[in-house]
């Protein structure tokens, strides 16, 4: 059986400057893959070269089988790949429920449509309560959920998250954790996890990859990965 | 008294036709942060070939619906052909090629249609009901056909899935393309939009100051005025900026500087509001948190 997403040999440059350097990865059908490494290491570029976002590209990617090296951002979006950016990506000027419908926008069904709305607003009861709110007042946190709420309002195969935890508090961060392993659960949802975070990171994922200045330099299960020493001092303060 | 309240109607009739003309450019503006400079120009054209439909033989309805589609196919191919090439391009450039588009559909109307000035008509009957002591059924007619696309795009922006897309692209392309969305489709969608909308305002606005290549020039003057006392990035500040110098174009014109200078009247409104308030009186603030 073959992977949900399976990547070889990928580079990506901004302008002349190559900061991947060909790099294999995959993703397992309803599972969580972590992708971990320091600042600059390459962990957002890698997302944005899966959906040829912001950067130029080399190397292959078979999602569900089938190569999308030469698909367009919007149509890999459209196949089913649901991208959690940096930044977040809030459409500030929009509602938070606009924002939420935009994510569904590929969905012709009406009563599809609310049944996902319901769905996502019961994974985030908050986003439910600022609902008519302009989603540029709602604190980071709920730009956090609704970011997610955003790509799950597509139905994706496979979620791209990018720093979930980034600049939020840990309370918040291990609330927006605990809602993902519901939804792993619950979704048939494959998760391609970028974390600095390295500890919260490794305890939901399954399997984790290692990335340093442009290169894998380590990969395994979760629970190996945990236990690597260098990972341990570099990654987890032990 | 009698004469203020005509001149008052008087420049609702002329604001409805500013205020849609703001609204298009305002759409640009909103969707790609540039300002239109041949707007006008394209709705003059457009003039045109409602007015050769017309001659034609066709009745003023159907010139009118099939001019609305031609506008929106030629300002579509305008973006995707023109303005898509150059968005990278400094900014300068742009004007410099909205300021050449500006020419050439001048030069182009002149060199088909001719510079004599021509009669354009009106599809409102001079004898109609809803004509007043105050107005005339035209200006009635172009007040409600004002609101009509103000209802219409609300309507659409407001509650369709399309709409939504294309706020969304203009807010923030990156994030939509990364949810699927065509943001270089919903730009050509905004242009063919911008250029309906000006087709219909020419086709308003001719019967009143006559068909020739020129215009335009003056009306697209208040249109800026109304779009920028609104705030250029608010639709509905357009309107109430169109409407608003409309009204104040006729009654300063009438009361305090005579006819010649009220031109002037449009440019002196556009640079105060630019010294007090440079987002308009209704410019957005987008507020965000971080």
């Amino acid at each position: 059986m073959s992977s949900l997403l399976e990547v070889r040999g990928l580079k990506a440059s901004y302008g002349p400057t190559e900061v991947l350097h060909g790099i294999d990865l995959d993703v397992e059908q309803g599972q969580v893959t972590a992708l971990l490494g320091a600042n600059g290491a390459g962990k957002t570029t890698t997302l944005r070269a899966l959906c040829h976002f912001q950067v130029r590209t080399s190397g292959s990617i078979a999602f569900k089988g089938a190569p999308i090296e030469n698909r367009s951002t919007e149509q890999i979006a459209m196949l089913g790949v649901g991208h959690v950016p940096d930044g977040r990506g809030t459409f500030l000027g929009l509602s938070t429920e606009e924002n939420i419908r935009l994510g569904g926008h590929g969905q012709g069904d009406k009563g599809a449509l609310t049944e996902d709305m319901e769905r996502v607003y019961g994974y985030f009861p908050r986003l439910r309560e600022r609902r008519a709110q302009q989603a540029g007042t709602l604190s980071g946190g709920e730009q956090q959920m609704l970011a997610i709420a955003r790509a799950l309002m597509g139905r994706p195969s496979l979620l791209l998250l990018d720093e979930p935890s980034f600049g939020l508090a840990p309370l918040v961060v291990k609330d927006i954790f605990s809602i993902m392993r519901r939804i792993r659960t619950e979704q048939k949802v494959a998760i391609l996890l970028v974390e600095q975070n390295a500890r919260v990171a490794l305890e939901l994922a399954d399997t984790a990859y290692l990335l340093e200045t442009g290169r894998i330099v380590k990969s395994g299960t979760a629970a190996e990965l945990r236990q690597d020493d260098a990972v341990r001092r570099a990654y987890l303060g032990d | 008294m009698e004469a203020f309240l005509q001149q008052l109607f008087a420049g609702l009739a002329t604001g409805g036709i500013y205020a849609s003309l703001a609204l298009a450019l305002v759409m640009i503006y909103q969707a790609t942060h540039q300002v239109n400079f041949a707007q006008g120009e394209m709705a003059m054209f457009s003039t045109f070939i409602a007015w050769t439909l017309i001659q034609a033989g066709l009745p003023y309805w159907v010139a009118f619906f099939a001019t609305v589609a031609i506008s929106f196919v030629i300002a579509a191919v305008i973006e995707f052909t023109i303005i898509r090439p150059l968005h990278k391009a400094p900014e300068l450039s742009v004007v410099v090629v909205f300021i050449g588009l500006l020419v050439i559909f001048h030069s182009v109307a002149g060199f088909l249609f001719g510079s004599q000035i021509k009669q354009f008509p009106t599809p409102f009957e001079p004898t109609a009901w809803y004509g007043t002591s105050y107005l005339s059924p035209h200006q009635v007619g172009t007040i409600f056909v004002a609101l009509c696309i103000v209802a219409a795009l609300f309507a659409f922006f407001g509650f369709t899935t399309l709409g939504l897309k294309m706020r969304a692209a203009a807010q923030n392309p990156g994030s939509s393309r990364l949810l699927g969305v065509n943001v270089g489709r919903m730009l050509m969608l905004g242009w063919g939009l911008a250029g309906a909308i000006g087709a219909i305002a020419g086709m308003m606005v001719a019967p009143v100051v006559f068909l020739d290549p020129g215009m335009m020039t003056g009306v697209l003057i208040y249109a800026f005025a109304g779009a920028l006392i609104g705030g250029i990035d608010n639709p509905v500040g357009a309107i109430v900026g169109g409407f608003l110098v409309g009204v104040l174009e006729n009654l300063i014109g009438s009361y305090i500087v005579g006819t010649e200078l009220k031109l002037s009247v449009a440019l002196i409104l556009i640079v105060g509001v630019l010294v007090v308030r440079p987002a308009g009186l209704m410019g957005r603030v987008v507020v965000q948190r971080v």
